[in-house]
Parts: structure tokens; C-alpha cells; sequence
């Protein structure tokens, strides 16, 4: 007995020790920020996932330039200025001086920052030759689908510090396609080390960057662990370490957010805004993004292959019931793919409205009055643009019933969801876009452009040439006011084509505790801890 | 003893390769291909697929197959995650001793709870103890545990922001894994930050135990209420109750001592309640053990890790009932006497 009782004793001190409040040391030095998701690689020049640019593009890597988030202005970055060629076919960036990359166990650098990473990082993308271009599947999605593969002429080496882009054509947004958070710098010393030891898939997977911070751990589904970059060219880092506590279910990532677990938590669930308003200890950041959500047909698979027949099912769909059920008043109806914020918003396409009769009237025209089977994918993941896929197919589901259309929907895990849409397996998808900087023709071609269809992220399988011809000719001129016709122009052929619906703009939200700040939260692109810290 | 020994060692190994041969069927009676099972085939060539079935002589007789199954599960090669390609026996190493540490310190809730509380009540006999032990025994045994740990949930993380929800530590801190428990790693590591990591762990630990102690907590009460009232009426007691001794000094001397035997055999026996109590409570708490790698591995379809997990745990839970027969038949004489029939 008396074993027991000072058993019974010492447990329970220990468990009122434990309960006692434990936000000092390094608790308090260090981040966590619950992830809604494990990232596919640790290099965001091989995909266009959201999670995977959170957890690595702000975090590990820096950009040679990038965009300012009130402005819209190109800001330097790793390099310090740039100059155009009057003809607009050469871009000369001169590069920071004393920017060192990460050392870790596995590499120690033996020299800053220079032309050769530059030429490295995007040699990589462009070359089909070099030696890194195949490994890890030889697929850069966002390269591919802005077509910057085929607009370098050539990338020159001027010195130690200056690089020169050289271009085929004049392309307007060259310089915005830079600033994504696709086109970061990897170390071109560490690829050679890697070549020798004869591992370059390394590369992508143990990162080096020179970036605020650096890469320690990583076990998939679980965690990634950081550690701040002691010699962060960009200031101090004050948060040490940086923790991604991945945590797919949005519920529990709200418990552990009330809980203190996590200091941070990104894509909060429009449904627990109300929530976390409630906690005097947390605050939420908010932020337009600049998205879309759209549902794309696969206009390759008949009958989705007739306009007619996706003008009635974009015209059965009741937006207003989806705005409401789903976003909670986190996003705003979508009108064409391109947000109300963009200088090159078409304001004279008329918003549309739910007309069954209409809709019925082009079913009949298309012979299918008696309506027809058609798969909806949703996505199983939450984005900003849609925060709950399938709940908007339910209501897509019940709309669609008064046009005799039946809808079966489909689901699978995020990667296999994505595999599978690549290979065009779907009729119609609910998915979106968050575009990757302010210019518009990021919310175009990447998703409905000829490159797009070849680069597997257009989810319509749509490639119109006149449509392209419209993009093309609209980076083909500096002049905004030129190209801001020719996106109009896009939009109105988009209405009229109609290979998406256009469904929302979602806001951007995050949750911290009250006492983080700095936490970066951009309208386009990831969320950055460089400058976090706790305020107390 | 040594016969009986014998044979419990002979059953345990029986019951393992039935338990390997179900294992194995799953492999076969999932759908789809064989191989698709045991490793990711995506992106492979035929002459890749080709060579991996004959790694795994999948165009040999069943038979011949499961014989090649039992090697690779004897030499440690029990096949690699689907999901990321891991070695499934490394994460079970991994996540085993989490699963303990969980089910230790539920089992010690269990007895410094339940051992005391059952003895009170037998005790003091219909008194309004013994009847408030009993009804919270009964509550104990037959409450949903996963709605009690959301309720707990509920409570002490959710409204008071005591507890954590999930996990086992927090991940700030990094501890060196030396023996996978990790309170001792915690224990043994140099880390500056070591109290206050210990504590992290401590808070971490408190609902998922409580949990998972709530069902034993209930059956040991009962079961040392019972058992202590069966040897209070026993002559000896009598006779120490007559030379004067008080109830408490009868109890501790000589009642506890013999009451017991029969709760530590039931206890062992519990084990396989325990161990799907835990798996529920770690899927609950994301408390990373076997049993959160268990329901994780279903819903990805991980066959090989499945496979693992199933192996892993039934074959414990069979090791564990062997071992406290062996123990508690040593302890008990008349026990084991009453195995073979004597007289």
C-alpha cells in the first residue's frame, strides 16, 4: 500500500507539473505550423502544389526577384537590378554579393552565391541535355506551362555577379514568371557534388538553398523540421526551429491551434472562421487572393466536347447556393477566371445566372434531353479557392438533376487525384488556380494554353488556337493598356467557349496565435516565416 | 512445469504461423493483383514487374509461396510501405515502443487506481462506497471510449487549454532516440531543454492514458473487490481478525496478497482489450504507435504495412497471454494442478 500511495503521489505531481503552463524556452524560440498537407519533393520547380511551395519556396530558397505584394512591383531579390534590351529580347541581372548557401551534414559550401547557381537553376528546367533535367521525373510543370521552355534563347554568363537572360520573342511577363515561387536558385556546387557521388536525385529531395531556413528533417505525413540559417543574407531569423506539423484533418489542426500545439495554421476551414474569432489568443490573417475556382469539363470526352452542352451545365448551377454553403462569405462569385482586382478584369461579361429553361433548350439542341451520366471529380483538399470541393458537388449534383443530368462523384487521395486528372481520366473536375503572381496572363495559360494541356495541367484538355493566339499576341507587347484588350478579349472568348466555369474567388486565410507576427500570408504564392516572430 | 512450459511455447508458435498465414492471404485476397500488394508497381517496366515476381516466387504454388513468406518475415524483410516506401518492420520498431509506453502507464493507472478502490469496496461491504465503486466500475466498463476521450478532448484542451490533443511530444523538441520509450530517452538525453521537454511529454501522455486506463481501471476494481471478499471470508483472515488485528493491517498482511494472484492472470488476459483500446485511442490522440500506423495503413490501402501491423500485434497479445500463464501458473501450483486433472 504504501508503494501505491506514493506511487499515486509522485504521478500525480508530475501531472500537475505537466499541466502547469509551458511556453517558455524553446517552445517559445521555436514555430510550429500545422501543414494541411506532406510535400511531393523539396524543390517547387517540380509541381504547381500548394503545400509543396509552402513548405519550401519562402522557407529553403530565395528568388532572383520577386514581386511586392501591395505594389505589384518587381522587387529585387538575389539580384539587385536588372535592365531590359530596348528590343525587349535581353534582361541583365546584376546579382547580390555575400549571399551564402545552407551548410548542413550532407554539404558544406565552399563559395557564396553566384552567376553559375543562376545559370544551374534554370539550365535544369530548360536543357533537355543536362545532366539534372530528367532526374526526379524531368517534368516542371509551371516552366513548361508559361512557356518559358520555349522563350530562352539563351542564358549567358556575363561575370561572376551578372547573368543575362537572352529570349526568342519579347514576353511581358517574363519578368513576373521569374518572381514565382517556381523559379528559386538552387546551389549549382551542391549538383555537382551530388553528380559525383552519383545521387543526383538528392537534390530535390535533401535541399540546399539560401533561403532563411535550413532543411533538417522530414518524415512524410508527419513532420518537417528546420533549423534557422545562421547567415541569412536577409536579416536575422528569429524563429528557431521552424517545425511543419503536418496535419491534414482541418478540425484537428483548429484544436491544436486553440491548444497552443501549433503557432501557426494555414487554410483554416470557412467554417471555423466564426471559430477562431471567438479566441481572444488568435488572430487570423486574411488576405484577396488571387485564385480561382472553376469546374473544368474535359472537352476531349463527348458529349462535354459540344459548347452547347457546357453552356446548360454552367447554366443549371445556382452559384449563389454554393457561395453561401461552401465559402461562408469567404470568397466572392467569379465572373471570368480573372479576379475583379486585375487590370485586365473584363467588367462587360455579364454575370451568369441559373436558366434551366435555358439550359433545357441547348440539352435539346444537343440531342440530350433525356439528359446524361457525368462524373464530377472533387478534390479531397481544402484550398482558398475551394475550401470544401465536395460539398459544391453535392449542390452541383442536385442542380444538375433538373436537366435529367446525373452525377456521380468521384474522389481519391490528393496525389492519385492528380495523377489521375493529368491523364485526363475525368469528365469534369472542381478545382482552381491560385496564381503565382499579379500578371494576368498567370491566370491563362497555365491553365487553359496548348502548353498547359502538354505540361498536364489543364484540366479542360482544352487547346484552342485562337485562344492562344490571343495570349501569345498579348505578351508580345509591353504596353498595358494594348494587352489588357487582348485579355478582355480572352475573357469574353473563355464566356463563349466555356471550357471551365468560373465558380469563386476565395479569400487567403491563416491563423496564429496573437502573439506571432510577421508571418507572411502574399495574395498569390506560399506563406513565409522569414520575418516571424513572438511579440512578448 | 517444464512440460507445461513446453507446450504453452508450442501453442505460441502454432498460433504465430496460423497468424502469418492470414497475414499472407491478405496478399491474395485483396483485389487485384498479387504484386500490386507488395510493392508500389507504378511507373515499372515489364521487366521490372517480372523480376519482382519472381523476388517474390508470386508464379510458385501458394504453398511454396507462404514458405518464402515465413523466411522473409524470420530474416526481417517485412516489405516496404506502399505509401512512401519505408521498411515496414523498421517503423513497426519505431512505433512499438510508443504503443507501450501507452499501454504501461494505462496499466499503472489501472492498478494505483483500481487496486484501492476495489479493496476499499470490499472492504466496507454494501456501503455507500461499495455501491459508488461498483456503479463507477460499471460506468468505467461500459462507456464508448472514443466519446470519453472527446469528451475529455472537449474539456481539458478544447475549454481549459491544459492538455494537448494530439501526439507525443511536442515537435519543438528533438530528442535522440536511444531506447524508443521516451520518457527514458528524454530521461537519458543531454538536451538543455530536458525538464522542460520531460513535462511536454508528461502533458502529452495524461488524457490518452487516462483513456485508455478507464476499462481496466474498472475490471481490476472489480475483479480485486470480488477476489477480496472471496479471501475475507477465508478461516485465516477469521482467525487474525480474532487475535484483534484491525481490518486495514488483515487486509495488508494477508488479503491483497492473495486477492491478487487471480487479478494479475485476468490482467495479462486483458492484454488484446488493451491493445484495441489503444488502437482507437492512438487513432483518437494521433498518438504515433502501432495502432495510428494500423488505421493510417487502411485507409492508404498499404497492404505490406497492414500485413505488418496485424502480425505484429496479434502474435504480442498471444505472447503476452503465453508469458502470464507461464508466470502466474509458476505463482500457482493448484492452478497448474488443475490443468492436468489431479486431484
Amino acid at each position: 500500500m504504501l508503494v501505491n500511495r506514493t506511487l499515486l503521489l509522485g504521478l500525480l505531481g508530475l501531472l500537475l507539473g505537466a499541466c502547469s503552463d509551458g511556453k517558455s524556452g524553446l517552445a517559445h524560440q521555436g514555430l510550429v505550423y500545422c501543414a494541411e498537407g506532406s510535400p511531393e519533393t523539396f524543390n517547387p520547380q517540380l509541381v504547381t502544389s500548394g503545400t509543396t511551395v509552402d513548405a519550401t519556396s519562402n522557407q529553403l530558397y530565395d528568388k532572383l526577384i520577386d514581386i511586392d505584394a501591395k505594389t505589384g512591383e518587381v522587387i529585387p531579390r538575389l539580384a539587385v537590378s536588372w535592365e531590359m534590351s530596348p528590343d525587349g529580347l535581353r534582361y541583365s541581372f546584376q546579382l547580390r554579393r555575400g549571399v551564402q548557401f545552407h551548410q548542413t551534414p550532407y554539404f558544406t559550401p565552399s563559395r557564396d552565391f553566384d552567376a553559375d547557381d543562376v545559370i544551374f537553376s534554370f539550365r535544369r528546367q530548360w536543357d533537355k541535355n543536362d545532366p539534372f533535367h530528367k532526374v526526379s521525373g524531368g517534368e516542371y510543370p509551371f516552366f513548361e506551362a508559361v512557356g518559358l521552355g520555349s522563350l530562352l534563347h539563351d542564358i549567358v554568363r556575363d561575370n561572376a555577379h551578372q547573368v543575362t537572360f537572352v529570349l526568342n520573342r519579347p514576353d511581358a511577363s517574363f519578368l513576373a514568371n521569374l518572381a514565382t515561387d517556381y523559379e528559386v536558385i538552387l546551389s549549382a556546387e551542391y549538383g555537382k557534388q551530388l553528380l559525383a557521388q552519383g545521387l543526383p536525385g538528392r537534390i530535390d529531395t535533401q535541399p540546399i538553398g539560401t533561403g532563411p531556413f535550413v532543411f533538417e528533417s522530414y518524415r512524410k505525413d508527419s513532420y518537417i523540421r528546420y533549423h534557422a540559417h545562421p547567415h541569412y543574407w536577409d536579416g536575422k531569423v528569429a524563429v528557431n526551429p521552424l517545425i511543419f506539423d503536418i496535419t491534414k484533418r482541418s478540425s484537428r489542426r483548429l484544436a491544436k491551434l486553440i491548444t497552443g500545439e501549433c503557432d501557426v495554421t494555414g487554410l483554416p476551414l470557412a467554417s471555423e472562421i466564426g471559430e477562431i474569432k471567438k479566441h481572444p489568443n488568435l488572430k487570423l490573417q486574411s488576405t484577396p487572393g488571387l485564385n480561382v475556382g472553376f469546374w473544368a469539363f474535359n472537352t476531349e470526352r463527348p458529349p462535354l466536347n459540344n459548347p452547347d452542352v457546357r453552356h446548360a451545365l454552367a447554366l443549371a448551377i445556382d452559384k449563389n447556393t454554393i457561395m453561401q454553403a461552401v465559402f461562408y462569405g469567404t470568397g466572392s462569385a467569379a465572373n471570368t477566371l480573372l479576379p475583379e482586382s486585375s487590370w485586365a478584369y473584363n467588367d462587360k461579361i455579364p454575370p451568369m445566372k441559373r436558366d434551366l429553361d435555358k439550359a433545357r433548350e441547348l440539352m435539346k439542341k444537343a440531342g440530350l434531353q433525356d439528359g446524361f451520366n457525368l462524373d464530377i471529380w472533387a478534390m479531397p483538399v481544402s484550398r482558398s479557392y475551394n475550401p470544401n470541393a465536395r460539398k459544391m458537388a453535392e449542390l452541383i449534383q442536385s442542380d444538375l438533376a433538373a436537366i435529367k443530368v446525373k452525377v456521380r462523384i468521384i474522389t481519391y487521395d490528393w496525389t492519385n487525384f492528380r495523377r489521375r486528372l493529368a491523364h485526363g481520366e475525368h469528365d469534369s473536375v472542381l478545382i482552381g488556380w491560385s496564381a503565382d503572381n499579379t500578371d494576368p496572363d498567370n491566370f491563362f495559360s497555365p491553365t487553359l494554353s496548348c502548353a498547359a494541356l502538354a505540361g498536364g495541367n489543364n484540366r479542360a484538355n482544352w487547346c484552342d488556337p485562337k485562344f492562344d493566339t490571343l495570349l501569345t499576341k498579348a505578351l508580345l507587347v509591353q504596353d498595358r493598356a494594348q494587352r489588357k484588350v487582348y485579355y478582355q478579349q480572352a475573357q469574353a472568348y473563355l464566356q463563349e467557349a466555356m471550357p471551365v466555369v468560373p465558380l469563386a474567388h476565395g479569400l487567403r486565410f491563416s491563423a496564429s496565435q496573437a502573439d506571432v507576427e510577421g508571418v507572411t500570408l502574399r495574395p498569390f504564392g506560399g506563406i513565409g516565416f522569414a520575418k516571424a516572430r513572438r511579440t512578448d | 512445469m517444464l512440460s507445461y512450459t513446453l507446450r504453452r511455447i508450442n501453442l505460441f508458435i502454432i498460433t504465430f504461423v496460423l497468424l502469418a498465414l492470414v497475414a499472407f492471404s491478405l496478399t491474395h485476397l485483396g483485389p487485384g493483383d498479387a504484386l500490386s500488394h507488395l510493392v508500389n508497381t507504378d511507373g515499372l517496366g515489364p521487366g521490372q514487374i517480372a523480376a519482382l515476381r519472381a523476388h517474390y516466387h508470386l508464379d510458385d504454388s501458394l504453398v511454396v509461396q507462404f514458405g518464402y513468406y515465413l523466411e522473409r518475415i524470420f530474416s526481417g524483410d517485412w516489405g516496404y510501405s506502399l505509401s512512401n516506401g519505408e521498411a515496414v518492420l523498421g517503423v513497426l520498431m519505431r512505433t512499438l515502443p510508443a504503443t507501450l509506453e501507452l499501454i504501461f502507464s494505462a496499466m499503472l493507472v489501472a492498478l494505483v487506481i483500481g487496486i484501492p478502490t476495489g479493496a476499499f469496496a470490499a472492504m466496507y461491504k454494501r456501503s455507500a462506497t461499495d455501491y459508488a465503486v461498483q456503479g463507477l466500475a460499471m460506468v468505467g466498463y461500459s462507456i464508448p471510449i472514443y466519446w470519453w476521450a472527446l469528451l475529455l478532448v472537449l474539456v481539458f484542451s478544447l475549454k481549459l487549454g491544459w492538455l494537448p490533443v494530439s501526439g507525443r511530444l511536442s515537435l519543438v523538441y528533438e530528442i535522440p532516440p536511444k531506447t524508443g520509450f521516451l520518457l527514458v530517452d528524454i530521461w537519458l538525453s543531454k538536451v538543455p531543454y530536458r525538464l522542460e521537454a520531460m513535462r511536454d511529454a508528461l502533458a502529452h501522455l495524461v488524457m490518452p492514458t487516462l483513456v485508455l486506463a478507464t476499462v481496466p481501471t474498472a475490471v481490476v476494481a472489480r475483479l480485486t473487490r470480488s477476489s477480496l471478499r472471496e479471501v475475507l471470508k477465508k478461516n485465516y483472515i477469521r482467525a487474525a481478525r480474532a487475535r484483534g488485528w484491525s481490518m486495514w493491517k488483515v487486509v495488508r498482511r494477508h488479503g491483497l496478497h492473495n486477492a491478487l494472484v487471480p487479478v494479475g492472470r485476468i490482467l495479462g488476459l486483458q492484454i488484446a482489450a488493451l491493445l484495441s483500446g489503444a488502437i482507437i485511442t492512438e487513432s483518437i490522440f494521433n498518438w504515433p504507435g502501432v495502432g495510428n500506423y494500423l488505421i493510417n495503413s487502411i485507409y492508404s490501402r498499404d497492404f505490406p504495412a497492414i500485413q505488418g501491423c496485424l502480425l505484429l500485434l496479434s502474435s504480442f497479445v498471444i505472447l503476452v497471454s503465453v508469458l502470464t500463464d507461464i508466470i502466474f501458473t509458476a505463482l500457482d501450483p493448484l492452478h497448474r494442478k488443475r490443468l492436468h486433472a489431479e486431484p
